[in-house]
């Protein structure tokens, strides 16, 4: 029997289903079986750079991880989430935690090119996939991608703390629909919270993105 | 003055490193060496503690150092501190433990025993002000200011206060007991005397938690003796003053770091309760310590506005004047220090309305709940929300129009308002509501009133906020380099409100600056900072533009003396332009911004900043210190004469759709006008009307505190149970619109606007709501889709109208 993030599958599941979609009770699961401590609020991040000590009964396992178009080779624990991972080990502090609950989508990054909330879904569910952060969206030669450009232009939102999960989620439904109109947009973003309510300006930001993806 | 970039749209200078991911938030620092740190929290609103033992955790490998409030300086009995013996509401820290990692921290939190004590507690202040109700500390229920010497400060004191059963008797109207806080201005009974309507309302406002969407984590270090702070807060160069005696560092050994804050409204004014969790114990294990914050603990630690249980009296003339207003409020104060929220109730009230004769009273209880603070309009987004629906209510009755009944009521620039009747440095409200008569169309705008279509009914609603917008005094500084670059030292925090970088803009304007040619240096206090005012109470926009015109002013006179000293003449022959001082007669003779600069490091003294002016604060004095022989400097305290309070104001206007079937209220359309002087950022402006306005209808509609009664534990936890506004709660297209007047007490004339446009959303709303019911009256917020089915229904309120944390 495979196991893949402490996720057991159930007789007659596909594996590469629950890889792909592993659902909020499936996380849960995966996180519980992975032997973290369930004291309160407490979370379950492991390792810190240098002085990274296996966990009771959670042995590390080194994988590598396709991120901003590179192979990234990391130690992961088998609770481990990706918005941890990248943040905590891989140095992408671009994507936010605000509630690691799948509450607010400060955390929200592509995978291949779909928005997903980087705090519930489990790093060894993205083996193989092309993980895309808020680090990754200007080229190479820091030309700002448009929905980044479109943000600049409209000084979108105020403390920005929501802001790369936002962006995400515009890069990932402008890549679907290009020529969408602002209500469809508000729907697509509607996962992010933005707890400073700049929506109006979020939208104009959207909206202008839309143009600028549309002229490209 | 100038307006080259007051009033233009620009791009900031952080908005890149937002865009890219690159702008450091607290929880983004990383230290060789960093450990972490985790809290063990009470589980119970009140409780002692007899014992901790945490020998077995301290064994543990990889475990470094547990703190409690032994470890702590000295602090005072009414202090909240980061850790406590005498927790006083469910949630709050009785230790920290720092540790590896924080699974370690964790796994070492389950190995300490605690014996804990439970104590007494409270949740409502009106059962708390009941013979026989319990008491939420053990020396008292309630909380007062009062002088206690003659001619010394106000005192923070904690007393029992008990109200006799008779007071409770009529459970429809607030027990009004003897006030702890009470001013009166004119001559309330012969007010209410020419009242041709009066309203007698209980009424009620809940509690909301603020929650930034960025927790309050932090993370600190030692070096050298100084403690490098990396927190999450909205001011810094006065947090590295305020959070000294909580650390027992002195100011100037705090290195404090914060470029980017994740939102604060008013949580993360001058510090947060947790910083000395990571700074003490970073001391105590010699090791960079990181404080996560988790959305749980915010709903704990992340502070609260206060509910209010009210009772209102108010008096119309048929003329649609507000003769008289009695307010009283008891205020749900939370376990610690006295909020203000009571008391600027009565100062809005007094001014929005301006009553001609009023009464202002207030009690303020202390309950076992999460602690409180300011939190953007504290007190003047409940009044106003209380207030205005009774407004409208008299304009159905007297048959005025709802924009012209506050047209009637509305300060102006000679008003008079609070206990003390004093004046304002100006208010254009009536041209604000002109503008927002015109801006949505009122005309037919109006024809949406209980407009019905299927099972929707559509009202409208408008409503006046106001709130402080201003302070003075504080400092400018800014050094002219010899490349021609102007470095603007902005004590302003950044959070979100860009006035970090509107302020600086000042500068330009005066010294005819090209801005690309300006670098503003912000969020670090090793970056030599002026003494700057706290980025709370709206005060920033107009405190430091002042502060950076007088600085800017300082470096523009140095200029036209060196420029006299190397040319010839008197300084007043020279004036500026193109980067350059010039001769008024001849543009030729002159010399450049940079070679001004040079001259400047030649001539030292008062040009370079080695010598300063004697009235700029120490923190002023020592930045300038730290910038001395670099250029020419302008380093200045705003002296610029005012007189009057600086108040701004919003007009709210909302559309709502109502689900009869469902209960549910949609915000179909909001609009938002403000006279808040001049106009320095109209992006951000709008930003903060809009923003500002969807916080207040998030509380109109939603948003609050439920309690566990029987065990005082909140049942309201992070996002999902008190969920603030989402993108499609909202209207999708939202309007703004300002007067643009300049305040004449300030040689730039702008207002600060974080504050009102709050009440002006919640109220608006609220308004709006009570419009498509026909003109109904909830008088409490929030407006729940069951509260207005049982309307519809005929049914009976489920709650009585004080009833709290429901």
């Amino acid at each position: 029997m495979r196991v893949i993030g402490g996720v057991v599958p159930a007789k007659g599941e596909d594996m590469e289903e629950i890889q792909n979609t592993v659902s909020r009770r499936r996380f849960i699961q995966g996180v519980i079986a992975g032997g973290a401590s369930a004291y309160g609020a407490s979370y379950f991040f492991r390792q810190n750079g240098v002085h990274a000590q296996p966990s009771l009964g959670a042995a590390e396992r080194l994988v590598t991880l396709r991120v901003n178009g590179q192979d990234r080779r990391v130690d992961i624990l088998p609770q481990e989430t990706l918005a941890m991972t990248l943040r905590y080990k891989l140095g992408l502090t671009g994507t936010k935690l605000g509630c690691d609950r799948a509450e607010c989508g400060a955390c929200t990054v592509l995978l291949d090119g779909v928005n997903h909330y980087g705090c519930s879904i489990l790093t060894h569910q993205v083996r193989g996939r092309e993980v895309t952060t808020v680090e990754g969206l200007a080229a190479a030669d820091g030309t700002l991608h448009p929905v980044q450009q479109a943000v600049m232009d409209e000084m979108g939102f105020q403390c920005a703390f929501c802001m790369s999960g936002f962006m995400m989620s515009m890069v990932a439904t402008l890549d679907k629909n290009p020529n969408i109109d602002r209500d469809e947009m508000r729907h697509a973003l509607s996962g992010n919270l933005c707890r400073c309510a700049d929506y109006n300006k979020i939208l104009n930001s959207a909206m202008r993105a839309a143009e600028y993806v549309q002229r490209s | 003055m100038a307006r080259t970039y007051h009033g233009t749209d620009y791009t900031p200078p952080d908005l890149i490193a937002k865009v890219t991911g690159k702008a450091r938030y607290a929880e983004d620092w990383r230290a060789e060496g960093m450990i972490f740190a985790k809290c063990l929290l009470s589980p119970m609103p009140h409780c002692r503690v007899r014992s901790i033992d945490a020998s077995e955790a301290l064994a543990m490998d990889g475990v470094h150092a547990i703190l409690t409030e032994e470890d702590l300086p000295e602090h005072g009995p009414m202090q909240e501190t980061c850790v406590t013996n005498e927790p006083l509401f469910e949630g709050q820290a009785i230790l920290a433990v720092a540790a590896d990692s924080e699974t370690l921290c964790a796994d070492a939190i389950e190995k300490i025993k605690v014996d804990l004590e439970p104590l007494p507690f409270a949740l409502d202040p009106l059962q708390s002000l009941r013979e026989g109700g319990s008491n939420a500390r053990t020396d008292g229920n309630s909380i007062v200011r009062e002088v206690l010497e003659e001619g010394g400060r106000p005192q923070m004191l904690v007393k029992e206060t008990k109200w006799s059963d008779d007071l409770f008797a009529d459970a429809d109207r607030l027990p009004m007991g003897d006030p702890h806080a009470e001013w009166t201005f004119g001559d309330l009974d012969a007010g209410f005397e020419a009242a041709d309507v009066v309203y007698d309302v209980a009424m009620y406002h809940q509690n909301v938690t603020h929650h930034p969407l960025e927790p309050r984590s932090c993370m600190a270090y030692w070096q050298n003796g100084k403690v490098y702070v990396h927190p999450s807060v909205q001011s810094i160069p006065i947090t590295a003053g305020s959070i000294a005696g909580s650390i027992g560092v002195a100011p100037t050994d705090i290195v404090l770091i914060c470029e980017y804050c994740g939102g604060g409204f008013g949580s993360k004014i001058a510090g947060t309760v947790n910083i000395p969790v990571s700074v003490l114990l970073s001391k105590m294990t010699s090791r960079p310590v990181m404080h996560r914050i988790t959305r749980y603990e915010e709903n704990y630690m992340g502070r609260a506005r206060p509910g209010f249980q009210a009772q209102i009296k108010v008096g119309f003339r048929k003329d649609g004047r507000l003769v008289a207003l009695d307010l009283y409020v008891v205020q749900d104060n939370g376990p610690y220090g006295i909020q203000s929220d009571m008391g600027s109730a009565g100062t809005v009230a007094s001014l929005s309305y301006q009553p001609e004769n009023m009464r202002w009273r207030g009690v303020s209880v202390l309950t076992n709940t999460p602690p409180r603070s300011a939190q953007r309009a504290p007190g003047g987004s409940q009044v106003t929300t209380l207030i205005e629906p009774l407004l409208d209510r008299a304009a159905e009755e007297l048959g005025i129009d709802r924009f012209e009944m506050r047209k009637i009521n509305a300060p102006d620039s000679d008003s008079k308002f609070n206990a003390n009747q004093g004046g304002l440095t100006c208010a254009y409200v009536r041209e604000a509501i002109d503008k927002a008569k015109e801006l949505v169309d009122w005309d037919n705008a109006k024809a949406l009133s209980r407009k019905r279509e299927g099972s929707k009914v559509t009202g409208v609603g408008v409503a006046v906020s106001s709130y402080t917008a201003g302070n003075f005094g504080f400092d400018g500084l800014m050094v002219m380099k010899p490349s021609g670059t102007l470095t603007i030292h902005s004590g302003v925090g950044n959070l979100g409100t860009h006035s970090y970088s509107d302020v600086s803009r000042t500068a330009a304007e005066v010294l005819d600056m090209p801005w690309e040619n300006c670098e503003v240096i912000w969020g670090n206090t090793a970056k030599h900072l002026p003494w700057t005012c706290v980025q709370a109470g709206s005060m920033t926009t107009h405190s430091m533009t002042r502060a950076a015109h007088a600085a800017a002013t300082q470096l523009k006179e140095k200029l036209q003396q060196i420029a006299a000293k190397d040319l010839g003449g008197s300084p007043s022959d020279y004036t500026i332009g193109g980067e350059r001082v010039y001769h008024r007669s001849n543009r030729s003779r002159g010399m450049t911004y940079g070679k001004a600069a040079d001259r400047a490091i030649a001539l030292g003294g008062v040009f370079d900043g080695h010598e300063v002016a004697e009235d700029i604060n120490p923190v002023t004095k020592a930045s300038a210190a730290g910038r001395a022989g670099q250029g020419l400097m302008g380093a200045a305290r705003d002296n610029y004469e005012r007189a009057g309070s600086v108040y701004s104001f919003v007009i709210g206007y909302a559309a709502i759709e109502l689900d009869t079937d469902t209960g549910d209220v949609q915000v179909i359309d909001y609009a938002a006008v403000t006279d808040c002087g001049t106009v320095m950022n109209p992006r951000s402006l709008a930003a903060q009307l809009h923003g500002g306005g969807v916080q207040g209808m998030g509380m109109a509609l939603g948003q609050k505190w439920t309690f566990d009664p029987q065990w005082g534990v909140p049942f309201t936890h992070r996002f999902y149970s008190a969920r603030p506004p989402s993108i499609l709660d909202v209207p999708s297209v939202m309007k703004a619109g300002w007067v643009d007047e300049p305040d004449p007490h300030s040689p730039v004339g702008a207002k600060g606007i974080g504050e009102p446009p709050v009440g002006a959303g919640e109220a608006a709303v609220v308004c709006a709501i009570r419009d498509a019911l026909g003109g109904h009256d909830f008088n409490r917020t929030p407006v729940q889709p069951d509260m207005i089915l049982n309307v519809i229904e005929g049914r009976p309120d489920h709650y009585r109208p004080f009833t709290t944390h429901t």
